[in-house]
């Protein structure tokens, strides 16, 4: 029996016109197809610019294609259901500083129309989850930003959801912060929930991940098992393959 | 053995995630109303955490209080003076907070960039819009509740006389009229790049429409032509907001319009809010957020 895929992207372009005169087209995504298998955890690679973040708007409604189409759950992006049962952590933390935890939780449990009950019971467990607790009725501009980039990630996993997009979730945290974030990450994988994230810390990709895909100027340069990627680029880490891929020229 | 405890707790809740699945018309009205209010919700908790708020709505509170307890030489004509000024600061007030906390609901979602979690969340941008409008409208209505209560009261005890009819009707066309006002300013702030453009270009046209409005005709007939056309077509085209000043009605003791002018009143500020705002959606669901 084949698995559906969870997320498909097919034949993908997105084009923005440029701002200044005479500049043309900038080409953000140049035919990207993939897709991603239910309880897989997919590290989505490559150099700033590359189109990784342009993949995630589409997937997520904000940016329109120009050409081709992104599904999830098969349901086209372009509609606002299919985003019913993902979850969505930014790479910036960016919530209403005016409110508290519990109160922003409550708020995106309103949105997917939870009962009172449940969403109790969620706000609850999810809180516990990421270790914050002790400052639910904290207005979140009081927290550091570990703890902002957790309630991040307690508002993403709100709804119960089947697919995790997760964009750059350990940026700029510290250590532990890091750690504390690719734990939660862990288990949500071993509980079966699909992930789908970009990084730019290979070695987390790399001991997370399932498949990658490293993604240069707009299209698909390689993708993949990382052992089989490893394999195939002659190469000990997937730090050496992105390397080798993006064709990066060490100094001597 | 983790200190956060089994994950299973909270990953048990697959029974109550609705699946996916196109809706039907009803379902789909159920959730256009559940995030509208929802994100109502906020835009009300935002409002009432903001100390700027506070300030002119404490401020007004207290100047009518005081100007409405003051006695001047026990002469009728100056108590009518007095409830005149302080209605004149209640309008000034309620236009001020209804345009400067409509103009920067969506450019502030933007810049702090707290859209992008709500879009990325089974929401629509026309359910931003309609949320944003629905919160700003009905924190403006509790505010002029209570200006309007206050005022009764004040009036009351000075004019030993209780008009809550024409008070009544006084509040509501002001209310539908500030309806026209943040629906045009949340256009404004998806057509403009920064609230305070905004918030200068939406005040002037409103004040202008407020001072100029029915004089527009009057001024068209000794035009000539194709301007006499081109400003028949302004007057017939902009809202007339200066129809919902009536407060002559309260000042004077006038009693009550006809109740059905009222009613034709408030649904003609009902059409020009859902035209506003209609052209709202349209333009938000065409402007790249990236």
């Amino acid at each position: 029996m084949t698995l559906e895929p969870i997320l498909r992207i097919e034949n993908l372009q997105v084009e923005y016109r440029s701002r200044e005169m005479g500049q043309g087209t900038n080409h953000a995504l140049k035919g990207l197809s993939l897709s991603v298998l239910p309880g897989e955890a997919f590290g989505f690679l490559g150099p700033n610019g590359a189109g990784k973040t342009t993949t995630m708007n589409v997937l997520l409604g904000f940016v329109a294609p120009t050409a081709g189409d992104a599904f999830l759950f098969g349901v086209n992006v372009r509609e606002p259901i299919a985003r019913q049962r993902i979850g969505y952590l930014p790479e910036l933390t960016y919530y209403y500083k005016f409110l508290s935890a519990e109160e922003l939780l409550r708020f995106y449990a309103k949105i997917f129309r939870l009962s009172r009950a449940v969403a109790d019971e969620r706000i609850n467990s999810i809180l516990k989850l990421v270790d914050l607790e002790h400052a639910r009725k904290r207005p979140i501009r009081t927290y550091s930003k570990g703890m902002q980039q957790r309630v991040g990630l307690a508002q993403a996993l709100i709804n119960n959801p089947d697919l995790l997009i997760l964009d750059e979730p350990t940026s700029g945290l510290d250590p532990i912060g890091r750690m504390k974030v690719r734990e939660i990450i862990q288990r949500l994988k071993n509980e079966g929930k699909t992930v789908f994230f970009s990084s730019h810390e290979l070695g987390e990709v790399e001991t997370v991940c399932d498949r990658v895909a490293i993604l240069m100027d707009g299209q698909l340069k390689a993708e993949g098992p990382v052992n089989q990627l490893v394999q195939t680029y002659q190469c000990s880490t997937l730090e050496q393959v992105f390397l080798k891929i993006i064709d990066y020229k060490l100094a001597a | 053995m983790n200190a956060i405890g089994p994950l299973k707790t909270i990953i048990d809740f697959r029974r109550d995630i609705a699946p996916i699945r196109y809706i039907g018309k009803s379902s789909a009205a159920a959730r256009v109303l559940n995030n509208v209010s929802a994100i109502a919700g906020v835009v009300i908790k935002e409002l009432y955490r903001r100390k700027d708020f506070y300030v002119l709505f404490v401020l007004t509170a207290v100047i009518t209080l005081v100007m409405g307890s003051a006695t001047f030489f026990n002469e009728a004509k100056i108590v009518r003076y007095v409830k005149e000024l302080c209605l004149l600061l209640i309008w000034i007030s309620s236009l001020v907070i209804a345009i400067t906390t409509a103009a920067r609901q969506i450019p502030f979602e933007r810049e702090n960039r707290t859209l992008f979690p709500l879009l990325a969340k089974p929401v629509t941008r026309g359910e931003v819009v309609l949320g944003k409008f629905w919160g700003c409208w009905l924190a403006i209505g509790l505010t002029l509740l209570v200006f309007y209560l206050f005022f009764v009261i004040v009036g009351a005890t000075r004019d030993s006389e209780w008009s809550l009819g024409a008070s009544f009707q006084a509040l509501t066309l002001h209310w539908f009229m500030l309806g026209i006002v943040i629906a045009l300013t949340v256009l404004g702030s998806l057509v403009f790049a920064a609230p305070s453009s905004n918030n200068t270009i939406t005040f002037t046209v409103i004040v202008g429409i407020l001072f100029l409005g029915r004089h527009l005709n009057k001024v068209a007939l000794r035009l000539d032509e194709p301007l006499q056309t081109l400003l028949y077509s302004v007057y017939y085209l902009i809202p007339h907001v200066e129809l919902y000043d009536v407060r002559d009605l309260v000042i004077h003791n006038w009693g009550t319009i006809s109740w059905v002018v009222w009613l034709g009143a408030l649904a003609y500020a009902a059409v020009y809010s859902a035209l506003f705002l209609f052209a709202a959606c349209q333009v938000f669901k065409r402007k790249a957020i990236n």
